[in-house]
């Protein structure tokens, strides 16, 4: 199979998720969108690198995959005490600040 | 390539004896400033875990301040040692670059960390609540902003001392951004120093739902910039076949010829080059805060604890515009006549976006924050000149900039009502008869953000229109003077509502802060009327440092 499919389903999965941040309302929602667009970023990676035939992309992945970690870490801090003082985890509610 | 030829690379003969995997070369001393501060980062949170509560907030201090003053004793030897200039080369196996603007932009970040610093530590300004000092942290981050175990923890007299290593691991992050040399190096780097500012953001001790709030919308519009950075990065790898600088500049100029004919679909592939460098740019620009990617700024500046954004607005800045330089100048000068158009635009627009709405606001953190809008335009004006003075205008421009708004922000701490801090521009009518000396000195911050002579922000201001003029820029240049005078009006507009209009009966006190905070103040004082009044030595140093390595 050609592997530059992988790269459209990459972009599909990208794409998803970012239309995803845009639309959904609720933050954890929104995050987990963000966290398909990392994923996505993650086979990008691995594609290229089968195509490149050097290494550097999977590596590249491993990394992603503890960034990523350490993002679900302090987001979910963030959103779970933005929804313990609101009781919502809206992010059309946090409007305190609307102009 | 070959499809067994490619397997082969992650398998292996079971007979066959490995050989040893060579341990990679790394030039400690070198990279001495961030491993300091990482260092310190990392025994500031042992001081969390074993120190006695009633003196954390000291150790933690005085290890920060510590550790920063090292790490920029650290940065001046090298330079001293030549790594600015002649010795500059690339350390850590291609990973970091050490040369002249990376260590300009290292010693700025760390200076203007120290003077944040100071502002974190100040305990002066809020009244003893329970025979405790307090700061302008959350007593316990974890409590319910009302609730009895946040009364309780305040009672008890808690205090958040953890934003002291948070905030050095940020810095650590500031302090590679600039001088990473491949992609990945840059992702990481950006990750370290944006995860510990989005818990910075949920910190305030009062106004704690707007500081959550902040927080959130920092927190998903930062982590959804990064993930478009990331696939620009995974484009640009896709492009090259590598994430590292030099060979990505050397695909893009075409000085590589013995393409793959099997990679022909993807490697020289103007496609993913122009998409990936798009990408990248747009993660980059949120960070500065660049318009169309500036809609987190406002409400990010406004919520966030006073001290906080300071340190944000200016550290996070000059790290971010480092690493725009190295990206544009050192991976993609090749494709400058593709990427200049789109930064023309963008610098226009915020420019002139910040500017202009900066004029309808009425909360002084809201203002300074679309005034750094304004400001990342005029930086950005200095990018886009594309030759030597663009780079040394830049750091220069960075450099004096940084004093001033912590310095500015600092300000803004001193000025409170029974509700904290009193930002509502209302309050700050009358100020300049009630205390004339905080009225003049955030005059003078407003007249070096207006770009007044004699202040840093006209030094900084006209090396920046000079190099972009110079640079085949002209009317880039005349947008920047009309928004200029366009920013002109709303800072003078805060002056005059300072020192020319009655104060009012229930207005703010001006809090009497600690030698900390007028440490802060005062070289933010010093910074700007130096720079201001004889700007030759630091512009020449700037100069000196501002050629890239690759």
């Amino acid at each position: 199979m050609n592997p530059v499919n992988y790269l459209y389903l990459a972009a599909l999965l990208f794409t998803i998720g970012a239309a995803g941040v845009l639309i959904r309302r609720n933050a954890i929602v929104v995050f987990m969108c963000v966290e398909l667009m990392l994923n996505a970023c993650n086979l990008a990676f691995v594609c290229f690198s089968r195509l490149h035939g050097n290494l550097d992309g999977q590596v590249i992945a491993f990394f992603t995959m503890v960034v990523a970690a350490a993002e679900v870490v302090v987001g979910l801090a963030i959103i779970v005490s933005l929804f313990r003082s609101r009781h919502s985890a809206s992010v059309d509610d946090a409007s305190l600040m609307k102009l | 390539m070959s499809s067994s030829a490619v397997h082969s690379l992650w398998t292996t003969a079971a007979e066959g004896k490995l050989d040893k995997i060579p341990a990679p070369h790394i030039e400690y001393a070198q990279l001495a400033p961030t491993l300091i501060v990482v260092g310190a980062a990392i025994v500031g949170i042992l001081v969390e875990a074993f120190v006695p509560r009633r003196s954390r907030y000291y150790v933690q201090v005085f290890l920060s301040v510590v550790a920063l003053a090292a790490a920029f004793a650290a940065v001046v030897g090298l330079a001293a040692g030549g790594y600015g200039t002649t010795k500059a080369h690339i350390a850590a196996m291609g990973a970091i670059a050490v040369d002249g603007p990376a260590l300009f932009l290292q010693g700025t970040i760390l200076l203007a960390s120290i003077v944040a610093v100071f502002t974190f530590a100040e305990r002066r300004l809020d009244p003893v609540a329970h025979g405790n000092k307090v700061d302008s942290f959350a007593a316990q981050a974890a409590s319910v902003p009302g609730s009895d175990s946040e009364k309780a923890a305040v009672k008890a007299g808690f205090t958040t001392t953890e934003v002291f290593p948070l905030a050095l691991f940020a810095i650590s992050g500031m302090l590679v951004f600039p001088s990473a040399n491949d992609l990945l190096t840059l992702f990481v780097a950006l990750e370290v120093f944006s995860l510990p500012l989005y818990l910075l953001c949920a910190l305030a001790r009062r106004k704690r739902l707007m500081s959550q709030e902040a927080a959130v919308k920092y927190f998903l519009l930062g982590a959804f910039s990064s993930a478009f950075l990331l696939f620009g990065i995974a484009l640009l790898y896709g492009y090259a076949g590598s994430v590292s600088y030099a060979t990505i500049a050397d695909v893009v100029s075409g000085s590589v010829q013995n393409v793959n004919p099997a990679l022909a679909g993807t490697m020289g592939n103007d496609a993913l080059l122009l998409i990936g460098g798009a990408m990248i740019l747009m993660g980059l620009l949120f960070k500065v805060g660049a318009v169309p990617f500036h809609m987190w700024t406002p409400d990010v500046y406004q919520g966030a604890p006073t001290p906080v954004t300071g340190f944000m607005a200016a550290a996070t800045k000059v790290a971010a515009f480092g690493a725009l330089l190295r990206l544009l100048y050192v991976v993609l000068p090749g494709m400058s006549w593709d990427w200049r158009p789109v930064m023309w635009g963008v610098a226009i627009i915020t420019m002139l976006g910040g500017a202009v709405v900066a004029i309808t606001q009425t909360d002084i953190k809201r203002l300074l924050a679309y005034s750094s809008i304004a400001h990342a335009g005029f930086i950005l004006a200095g990018v886009i000149a594309t030759n030597a003075d663009g780079i040394s205008s830049v750091l220069f421009y960075l450099g004096a900039y940084s004093f001033v708004t912590i310095g500015a922000f600092a300000v803004v701490t001193l000025v409170r009502d029974a509700g904290g801090e009193a930002t509502h521009l209302s309050k700050w009518a009358g100020l300049g008869r009630r205390s004339p000396l905080v009225a003049a000195v955030f005059a003078v911050f407003l007249l070096a953000f207006a770009g007044i002579p004699l202040t840093s922000g006209f030094s900084g201001k006209f090396a920046v229109f000079k190099a972009a003029a110079e640079g085949g820029a002209g009317a880039l240049v005349v947008v920047g003077v009309v928004s200029s005078a366009v920013a002109a009006f709303f800072y003078i507009r805060v002056i005059v509502l300072m020192f020319f209009s009655e104060p009012k009966a229930d207005g703010p006190t001006v809090a009497v802060p600690s030698p900390l905070t007028m440490t802060a103040i005062g070289v933010g004082v010093a910074v700007t009327l130096v720079l201001g009044v004889a700007p030759q030595y630091f512009l020449d140093l700037a100069h000196s440092a501002g050629v890239f390595v690759r």
